[in-house]
């Protein structure tokens, strides 16, 4: 009444005007990202991949790629396939995290990058063997995989994460090593008072 | 007349050489060979109006980036950043793109009336800076009725605004042409009428024996006529609180809704160089124009500042209030602004008869009606928005602020 709520709108435009703008410039600022952000550029370790293709199995849409022989080693347990391609097409991946969370060997992650936009449909199909070749793009994101933020890793920090300290360390892969299957006994070992991770 | 305006007397004696008994000029230096003596009067003047329109001008230009950039920084944006340093290039963007764009009219348009009418709705803007007082002997010129001339010239906008929206042909340009017209007549009114208290105090209607009348500034003396003055001139602004002139949400963008290209430039330039002449309006009647608190600062400086500052409070308001209603405007004008302009009127009368001595006052008399003005300003709004019922809706009986 009698125009104080003129005076009152105009002093809330005034703290609008003094304070900070909460916009950023984009391109040369960004935004904080979370470390567990599911980006569009999965990681893959070749070195860690044993070419199950469960991944492929677990993918509800069936965009990943695999084509796997037989390897030249002899190993009759623990031993992987010779892998020949491994395709992920991110046209049409909904990032759910599936083939993530199924990986039994810690060999693929989510990526944390998102501006993976090209001008044709097959440039979005990631050929993992050739990264991987190239030796780019090992970034990976902490997304379901608690051993990277126990070792602090962060994707955006421009440190790259090699194969060997990527995967879970109470668990070494290689045969040999293989503890014996107590598993009453590794469940208390490994995750006895780790809830909070 | 000539020995008044600092800026013209110091050119022209710069320039004139011979009789000085003539010219006036005690102090005549003479850059001109003596033959070419009729020249310095053309040259001095054309330098002031080249540069006085120029500098609105270019303002005005600067005014949209400033307008876009300040909106943005008041709903907590950036506002364009992009092009210059800070974004400071964004009116040279936008005019190279206006510029270069297809000169299209519609079929239905009335050819001749609808291309005048941008070129008559900055006429008008570019004709008051003739009269307004930039600075402590710059201006143009000091015509003995400049308030009048700057009120009578700023209206011809309406009729540019009409043979824009007529001769259109299109059915959303004809509706904002209606509602501007209905719209600037009425709020023209009281804006007149809530200068005549200022008329009575200096009782001249020149502009620069207005600022020099101020020894008060008065705003403070007439603040009933300062609100009303700034009200009326946002809403013949066509400036968003009483924008349904061009409002975007109902009829696309109103009388310019065919425009574009150089046409819709000139049509923006007109409507943002006329804040600044409205602003330096304001500034000059008052908040004492060029007369600054400090003297060491130049008197032009002065006026900018002030000039400015009213141009960020229309940003200001812009960026705060909402649109009227039609039927609210109507009645706010007609009901509220006019019975206080006249109140207005009343009041400062009664003061000039019981204060003034030959029409002079002193700043102790000013002081006084300031207070006594300051008075009635909040006792007239109070019992004003009673009686007329502003703020309430007659239809549902709700209840919102004004």
């Amino acid at each position: 009444m009698y125009g104080l709520g003129i005076v009152k709108g105009l002093i809330v435009t005034l703290k609008n005007f003094v304070r900070k703008p909460s916009t950023i410039s984009y391109p040369e600022q960004r935004a904080p990202q979370h470390s567990r952000f599911r980006g569009e550029e999965f990681v893959w370790y070749e070195e860690r991949c044993t070419g199950c293709a469960s991944c492929a199995k677990f993918c509800p849409l069936g965009i990943i790629h695999i084509v796997t022989s037989p390897s030249d080693e002899n190993i009759p347990e623990g031993g992987s396939y010779k892998l020949e391609a491994f395709d992920i097409d991110i046209a049409r991946c909904m990032f759910c995290g599936f083939c993530v969370e199924v990986c039994p060997y810690d060999a693929l992650f989510m990526g944390s990058g998102f501006e993976q936009a090209q001008y044709s449909r097959q440039d979005l199909v990631l050929d993992k063997i050739k990264d991987q070749k190239e030796g780019k793009n090992k970034s990976p994101s902490t997304w379901f995989r608690p051993q990277l933020e126990n070792q602090k890793y962060i994707p955006h920090s421009g440190k790259e994460m090699e194969w060997d300290s990527a995967g879970r360390e109470e668990w070494d892969y290689h045969p040999t090593n293989r503890p014996k299957r107590n598993l009453l006994a590794w469940q208390n070992k490994n995750f006895k008072n780790k809830g909070k991770n | 007349m000539l020995s008044d305006n600092l800026w013209f007397h110091n050119i022209y004696c710069f320039l004139y050489t011979g009789d000085t008994a003539i010219s006036g000029c005690s102090d005549a230096i003479g850059l001109l060979p003596e033959s070419a003596n009729w020249m310095p009067y053309y040259i001095a003047g054309f330098s002031m109006v080249l540069v006085l329109i120029n500098i609105f001008m270019i303002f005005g230009a600067l005014y949209t980036y400033a307008e876009r950039r300040l909106i943005g920084r008041f709903q907590s944006r950036l506002g364009p950043n992009r092009a210059g340093p800070f974004g400071i290039l964004q009116p040279v963007a936008d005019g190279i793109k206006l510029l270069t764009k297809e000169s299209m009219i519609p079929d239905t348009a009335d050819k001749p009336v609808y291309n005048l009418a941008p070129v008559i709705m900055l006429v008008p803007v570019i004709l008051v800076v003739a009269v307004l007082p930039v600075g402590e002997g710059t201006f143009m010129t000091d015509l003995n009725v400049s308030l009048l001339f700057a009120i009578s010239i700023t209206a011809l906008t309406t009729i540019a605004i009409f043979m824009a929206g007529f001769s259109t042909g299109n059915r959303f340009a004809m509706l904002g042409a209606m509602r501007a017209v209905a719209q600037l007549i009425s709020y023209e009114v009281p804006v007149v009428l809530s200068t005549v208290g200022i008329i009575l105090l200096t009782g001249s209607l020149s502009l620069v024996d207005m600022v020099e009348a101020q020894t008060v500034p008065f705003i403070l003396v007439q603040p009933l006529a300062f609100l009303i003055f700034i009200i009326g001139s946002s809403a013949e602004m066509n400036r968003t609180p009483f924008d349904v002139v061009e409002a975007e949400s109902e009829i696309i963008a109103g009388y310019h809704t065919e425009y574009g290209g150089m046409r819709f430039a000139m049509i923006q330039l007109a409507e943002y160089a006329s804040v600044l002449v409205n602003s330096a309006i304001i500034t000059t009647l008052f908040l004492s124009g060029w007369d600054g608190p400090v003297s060491f600062i130049p008197s032009p400086i002065w006026f900018l500042l002030k000039m400015f500052f009213m141009a960020f409070c229309f940003i200001w308001i812009r960026a705060t209030l909402p649109r009227l209603r039609m039927d609210q405007i109507m009645s706010f004008a007609w009901k509220f602004l006019l019975p206080l302009s006249l109140l207005n009127i009343f009041v400062t009368a009664s003061e000039v008869l019981y204060f003034g001595v030959n029409g002079l006052f002193t700043q102790n008399d000013l002081w006084i009606m300031s207070l006594i003005n300051f008075g009635v300003a909040i006792l007239g709004i109070v019992i004003f928005t009673k009686v007329m019922e502003i703020g309430t809706d007659s239809n549902n009986k709700y209840k919102y602020p004004v």
